[in-house]
């Protein structure tokens, strides 16, 4: 269980990224997990909307990307997404594969709107 | 409203301070590995096992981390090598953080090999590089061959695979063939290697694998001095 510590990177990055966009507030940020992250979606939203409760940041909502697991063939360069752990080329068989991703945990994208563009959510500073 | 992209990865903090701790590691020649399993897979008596056979000049130290207790350290330090304790507190996996803070007084050009025994945890130690030159999964054959499918991600991660406590093959329903082709379908061509620390099968398998990351090591960092 360490969504909780992801989560809290989540929310760092935001914090950080926020100083680069006076004017605005946050109202989504993106992730993108790969299925090999080791990395529980539920748990992760669970530990996300624990933290940001009672803050200025509750109605950030969170956005997960699930990113499977891709190959490329080594022999004939197909790329293509493994199911049932089956890394054999759909192509032309070989074993010879190479994972290209499918372990992402990153930061994708930050929605952020300007104070007074809209009505819903928004909470004007002082 | 706007859609910034960010191109970073969440633990870009930890990925930063492993970086730095990687770079440590290559300019001193130091090797160093990271340990991983379930609790009770026998990573601490893989160590055991380990320290006992190495010699006695040999520039080898363990750092061991736990939620709680000094038991492995204390377990460890019998060898005669360096061994220090990370007890977390709760914290269920090492980061770089806690890496870096513990070799605050080692003087890394006294070392070639770093072992660090990970929190007992199949999952949570999988995202957190430590700047290790490699991960090495252990697996019991207490615990059911299809561990590596139910967490594929460390299998994936992991260079090694050590298949721990064989003796017990002939009163456990583990089919170590089965184990062994998972662990390949999660990560194809990965090595193995089946010992028991009881009895001290296999156990050269094991340190003939250690013996050739070091030598490989060695080699490399005088390429990169060179």
């Amino acid at each position: 269980m360490h969504e909780m510590g992801i989560a809290n990177s989540v929310l760092e990055a935001v914090r950080t990224e926020m100083g680069l966009h006076p004017g605005t507030y946050p109202c989504k940020v993106g992730v993108r997990i790969g299925e090999m992250a080791a990395i529980d979606q539920d748990a992760l939203r669970f530990c996300f909307e624990a933290i940001v409760h009672d803050t200025d940041l509750e109605s950030l909502e969170l956005g997960i990307e699930v990113c499977p697991r891709r190959h490329r063939c080594w022999g004939c360069g197909r790329e293509f997404i493994v199911r049932d752990y089956d890394s054999r080329c759909p192509q032309c068989a070989s074993l010879e594969t190479k994972c290209i991703s499918g372990d992402e945990l990153e930061l994708a994208y930050l929605e952020v709107e300007e104070y007074g563009a809209s009505t819903a959510a928004a909470k004007s500073p002082q | 409203m706007e859609r910034v992209p960010l191109q970073q990865k969440v633990l870009s903090e930890n990925d930063r301070v492993a970086g730095e701790l990687r770079t440590r590691f290559q300019k001193h020649g130091v090797l160093c590995l990271n340990l991983i399993s379930s609790p009770g897979s026998g990573k601490t008596s893989l160590l055991e096992r380990t320290l006992e056979t190495l010699p006695r000049q040999d520039r080898v130290a363990v750092l061991t981390g736990d939620i709680q207790t000094e038991n492995d350290a204390n377990r460890l330090k019998r060898f005669h090598f360096p061994v220090k304790q990370i007890t977390t507190g709760g914290t269920c996996h090492l980061d770089a953080r806690m890496i870096e803070r513990h070799l605050a007084d080692w003087d890394l050009d006294d070392l070639d090999l770093l072992l660090i025994e990970n929190v007992g945890n199949l999952v949570c130690p999988s995202s957190y590089d430590l700047g290790e030159a490699a991960k090495i999964v252990v697996l019991s054959v207490a615990e059911g061959e299809d561990k590596p499918l139910k967490y594929p991600s460390i299998f994936f991660k992991s260079d090694l695979l050590v298949l721990n406590k064989i003796d017990l093959l002939p009163y456990v329903p583990f089919d170590i063939e089965v184990a062994a082709e998972n662990a390949r379908k999660v990560h194809p061509g990965m090595e193995i290697v089946k010992v028991s620390c009881l009895t001290g099968n296999g156990l050269h398998e094991w340190m003939l694998w250690l013996e050739q990351r070091r030598i490989a090591h060695r080699a490399l960092a005088q390429e990169t001095v060179s």
